[in-house]
């Protein structure tokens, strides 16, 4: 008969799921950052001209 | 990220997950040293004689610090081995057990290829490719082979240390000027003296770690004899932007009153040689260096600042 830990699989401490969350959320804010860095930099290497292209 | 394990009782497994924290991940790119490559990068995109767009020039900066980190991680993970052993950097996330070194490894090679690419398309791939030279210089040349086979190691990993600048102002002009240079040539003279008088006091460790700094190698008293040589020559080079004419006079004497000071030190620390007296004057000029590297670059960023705004202002 399988015990309780076995039936729940693989299990977290804790202090790992704690370290996991705020490597996620940093990620999350890095990407993010990186989004924006490349989003300003178009729009100054373009200035004006980020608009004025043909349809 | 993640490995499975058995656990002690070997009857469940459990599933090991890093207990890294972002902060460690901070820690890898070395914050300080990123410092300081950015502010001489700074100065390196200040003394170009085109005006660089202030975003672009931050995005700039941004790249570099990252390129910076990332070596600075990818030097962590070859180098855990003998961090693990020195007092300074046995608390690095791989030594004190909070990160693998794999995940170094993975975690410096992606900022690497970002932050090359980033600079590349943000200013230009002469400035990206320098970087990417930066990277490899420091990694490669320095930390897998120079650092722990001769104890010119820091002589020659300077350039490293010293390539900021040239790829600041080649992000700004897409060019290499004798000026970007002779900010190298400073750091590069700067850094023996820097280290050498950091390795006096702690050549015991670097001894154990099996790093052959020169002390260890050649005996404190020609790491003193050097010290002084290189701080010889570092005083004039000080004055190279004032003579090359991209700083003012008021730099020349802030230069060479520090040069002189700098030279006072290196003095001291080479007629004391025994006793709590030496450490001290070792350190003194290990924190003066520091000082010294930092004014001398503020006042040329400092000027050139002034000239943009005013010019700016002007317009």
């Amino acid at each position: 008969m399988k015990t309780d830990s076995e039936m729940q699989g693989l299990v977290l401490t804790p202090e790992q799921q704690k370290a996991r969350r705020q490597r996620n959320v940093a990620i999350a804010l890095a990407i993010g950052c990186f989004v924006l860095l490349f989003y300003i930099v178009t729009i100054a290497k373009l200035g004006p001209g980020v608009l004025d292209r043909p349809l | 990220m993640s490995f499975l394990s058995e656990s002690r009782s070997g009857l469940t497994r459990s599933f090991e997950v890093s207990i890294a924290r972002p902060s460690d991940y901070v820690a890898l790119l070395k914050p300080r040293v990123m410092s300081l490559v950015v502010f001489t990068a700074f100065t390196g995109i200040l003394i170009a004689p085109t005006h660089m767009n202030p975003v672009l020039g931050i995005a700039s900066l941004l790249a570099i610090a990252i390129g910076a980190g990332a070596s600075g991680a990818l030097n962590m993970w070859y180098d855990a081995d003998i961090d693990a052993l020195m007092r300074r950097t046995e608390k690095r996330p791989i030594p004190s057990g909070r990160m693998r070194r794999e995940d170094a490894l993975g975690f410096g090679l992606v900022l690497s290829v970002l932050s090359v690419m980033t600079l590349g398309i943000v200013a230009n791939w002469l400035a990206a490719a320098l970087l990417g030279f930066t990277i490899f210089f420091y990694v490669a040349i320095y930390t897998m082979w120079l650092k722990r086979a001769t104890p010119q190691n820091i002589v020659i990993g300077g350039a490293a240390g010293a390539l900021p600048p040239v790829v600041g102002y080649a992000a700004a002009t897409g060019e290499v000027s004798l000026a970007s240079i002779a900010l190298f040539a400073i750091i590069f003279v700067w850094t023996p003296p820097h280290f050498w008088a950091l390795a006096l006091v702690k050549a015991e460790e670097y001894g154990r770690a099996g790093v052959p700094m020169l002390p260890n190698v050649k005996g404190a008293g020609r790491t003193r004899r050097d010290i002084l040589l290189y701080t010889l020559l570092l005083a004039p080079l000080g004055l190279l932007p004032w003579l090359m004419g991209f700083a003012s006079l008021a730099y020349g004497i802030i230069a060479a009153a520090l040069g002189a000071a700098m030279l006072m030190f290196a003095v001291r620390v080479c007629y004391n040689r025994t006793g709590p007296q030496a450490g001290r004057c070792a350190m003194q000029l290990f924190g003066f260096s520091i000082l010294y590297l930092f004014l001398l670059f503020a006042e040329i960023a400092g000027e050139r600042a002034l000239v943009i705004l005013t010019s700016n202002l002007a317009w």
